[in-house]
């Protein structure tokens, strides 16, 4: 299969279904490659839709505590780019789940930009988001990803001004995601007001999918974005769930699948 | 595009230096605005205020003034007699931005991101610092104006510094301990920006060095370009004519930038930029980006970094907290490609050495940042001729510096630091 094309049938599938797709983030190798792994594998047991996998990196500045954290846990239990794209083959051995890396552009740099995305491809991975990379800055990294068939998925945040969406639409496929929120991810108790506003307002000028995501972690938050958007993306109260567990990788696994599990049932009440 | 002779450019082919950065804040393949998408928009506000501020007389008026009156300029340009004598070589001035208020060049550009704060209706304030003396400088300027202010410091900083940490909190500042990776001057960058990027409608970042994303690194340059603009007046006032060779330290670059700005296309005058040795030039042991550093992407710019073949960041070190930092102001990597800004570096030692021979022989006490500077300015001395002039920038002093240097050369019974 083309692997954007992973992307565009979850959502025309879940168009189909009357309903939002959940996205979850977890940092890959959190805490380390083997129970990543099993991470992985609870969450889409747990009826996650899309993977989003944060790729470690040393200075993660649009990062909060928690995913900070976990970062720190990965790259201190010796992970890898290597073992990054290793983690996704053993995924595709299993599942046919879309996976997006999370990351920073010194990741992708650092190996030069068309090696990356090749590799990238041919890991299984089927789309790239870049926090520290706006449209502006991103000719080659688009063009690279065009050439293996990556999406390349762009932020939109609050203090995006009209003008600039339009701009960010042309540039980005596979989804959008709205940021919620200025600041960074970590899980919040309270959503942002305006958000029925801004999510018209960016389809005003784009049909393509439309992911809201930084500090959604209750079953009732879900319930609320998944009246608006395509997408809910939750991260910090999953990734939560390692750290809480570290003495016991069975009781890490139930919790974190109990936990997607719970969040995912949002999608069908909304 | 590096070239490999020592030649410099010739005058022809060297850019007008105010044509960069460019209006992607780009000084050729360096520079840019590689930020999340929360910044982008207020990077471009900042900018256009920029600006607009910059083309108005009454900023310009107003900043000059303050310069004069709160910070002290001009500064003066200084001969060292007797440390020439000792050296034997080349004439050595040194530019005395260590008689700045608050201890260090830093203030020059405090000063100038305040009163644009103020302009922009900006009432929080946020910087990060690595020796404390960019903070101090934030912290002062801030109380005197009246504008809340956070200083982001690592917590490795915040021990050897720890006179400065007092300083900034007696001045009203909140000063936050960053506990991630080496605990210095990155870690309070990251810190900073996260802060930045939750409250960056009621917030200005005042960045301390020629750094980050644009406009950052050419407006740091501009507010320090005063130092440039005075040393070259008071060369031809006093010896008639323009020094042979310049030297600077280099952390970010913002001391360096300033002080050679208005000589770069003068190519008769050598300038050399200092970084910093550490204790070797293993990985992890120092902070001389031009050696064992490679192109890359860190908070904001794309220049030269240390990191590893996956591209993770390396912890740095040295001596002094405000060269210790992975990347370098993209507009030295610039100019060091055109062969224009040459680059050294000096070790721990070195510098420790520096620091002790310049507090003998004139009785200045220079910043341990300053001593990589001198230090390699020492050398170079010996090899010019008497009728050669050597100019460095005394770019702080070293007052705060004085505990962790006595710590390093094994005094004991020091005392405590109180705190606040
Ligand atoms: C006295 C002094 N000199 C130099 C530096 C290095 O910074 P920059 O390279 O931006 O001048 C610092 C930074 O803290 C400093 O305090």
């Amino acid at each position: 299969m083309m692997n954007s094309d992973r992307i565009a049938k979850l959502f025309s599938d879940c168009k189909a279904e009357g309903r939002s797709a959940f996205v979850a983030y977890v940092c890959a190798c959190d805490p380390d490659f083997d129970r990543s792994l099993e991470v992985c594998r609870s969450l889409i047991k747990g009826g996650v839709d899309i993977l989003e996998l944060g790729v470690p990196f040393s200075d993660p500045l649009a990062d909060g505590l928690t995913n900070q954290l976990a970062a720190q846990r990965a790259l201190e239990a010796g992970c890898t780019q290597e073992d990054v794209f290793r983690l996704v083959r053993e995924i595709r051995t299993f599942s046919e789940i879309p996976i997006v890396f999370y990351t920073y552009y010194n990741l992708i740099f650092s190996q030069g930009v068309e090696n990356y995305a090749r590799k990238s491809k041919e890991a299984g991975v089927d789309g790239l988001l870049t926090l520290d990379l706006p449209p502006e800055e991103a000719d080659e990294l688009i063009n690279a990803c065009k050439e293996s068939e990556l999406a390349n998925i762009f932020i939109i945040a609050p203090t995006t001004p009209k003008e600039r969406i339009a701009k960010i639409a042309k540039r980005a496929s596979g989804f959008l995601y709205y940021v919620s929120r200025e600041g960074v991810t970590g899980a919040r108790d309270d959503l942002a007001g305006d958000l029925d506003e801004r999510v018209a307002a960016i389809r005003e000028h784009t049909d393509l999918p439309l992911v809201v995501g930084f500090g959604i972690s209750s079953v009732q938050q879900v319930v609320e974005v998944a009246k608006v958007a395509d997408g809910v993306v939750v991260g910090s109260a999953l990734v939560n769930c390692i750290p809480q567990n570290l003495e016991s990788t069975p009781k890490m696994l139930a919790a974190i699948e109990q936990k997607a599990r719970s969040l995912v049932g949002g999608l069908t009440a909304a | 595009m590096t070239v490999e002779t020592n030649e410099p450019a010739p005058r022809s082919v060297m850019p007008d230096r105010f044509s960069l950065p460019d209006e992607k804040g780009r000084f050729g393949p360096y520079g840019g605005s590689y930020v999340p998408e929360t910044l982008y928009h207020p990077l471009k506000e900042l900018n256009d205020a920029y600006l607009e501020a910059r083309a108005d007389p009454s900023f310009q008026h107003e900043l000059d003034r303050l310069l004069k009156e709160f910070a002290g300029r001009p500064t003066e340009l200084y001969f060292a007699e007797r440390l020439t004598k000792e050296l034997g070589g080349a004439k050595i001035y040194l530019k005395r931005e260590d008689l700045l208020h608050t201890g260090a060049h830093k203030i020059n550009n405090a000063l100038g991101q305040a009163l644009l704060a103020k302009r922009m209706g900006k009432k929080r304030i946020i910087a990060e610092t690595g020796a404390g003396q960019h903070g101090i400088a934030t912290a002062s300027v801030c109380a005197k104006f009246g504008l809340d202010c956070k200083i982001y410091m690592g917590a490795e900083d915040m021990r050897r510094q720890a006179l400065n940490v007092f300083r900034m909190r007696l001045s009203g500042a909140e000063v936050h301990g960053v506990e991630a990776g080496s605990k210095t001057l990155k870690e309070a960058i990251n810190e900073a920006m996260r802060d930045w990027v939750t409250n960056v409608r009621t917030t200005h970042y005042i960045l301390g060095s020629a750094l980050g994303a644009h406009p950052y690194p050419g407006m740091v340059r501009d507010f320090h370009r005063i130092i440039s603009k005075e040393t070259k007046r008071q060369f031809l006032e006093t010896e008639g004519r323009l020094p042979d060779e310049m030297i600077a330290c280099v952390g970010g670059g913002s001391n360096a930038i300033g002080f050679f700005f208005d000589f770069l296309e003068e190519t008769n005058v050598r300038l050399i930029g200092v970084e910093a040795g550490g204790r070797s030039l293993k990985e992890g042991e120092h902070a001389a980006r031009f050696e064992g550093g490679k192109l890359g992407v860190l908070q904001g710019c794309k220049t030269w970094i240390l990191q590893n073949p996956d591209g993770q960041i390396n912890q740095t070190h040295s001596v002094s907290a405000g060269l210790d930092y992975a990347a370098i102001g993209p507009e030295h990597a610039f100019y060091r490609d055109l062969n224009r800004i040459e680059f050294a570096h000096a070790g721990d030692e070195d510098a420790l050495n520096a620091f002790r021979a310049l507090s003998s022989t004139e009785g200045i006490l220079p910043a341990l940042e300053t001593a990589h500077g001198l230090a390699h300015a020492f050398k170079r001395a010996k090899e010019m001729r008497k009728d050669e002039l050597l100019c460095v920038n005394l770019s702080g002093r070293g007052d705060k510096d004085a505990m962790e240097a006595a710590r390093l050369m094994g005094v004991s019974g020091l005392p405590q630091m109180p705190t606040l």
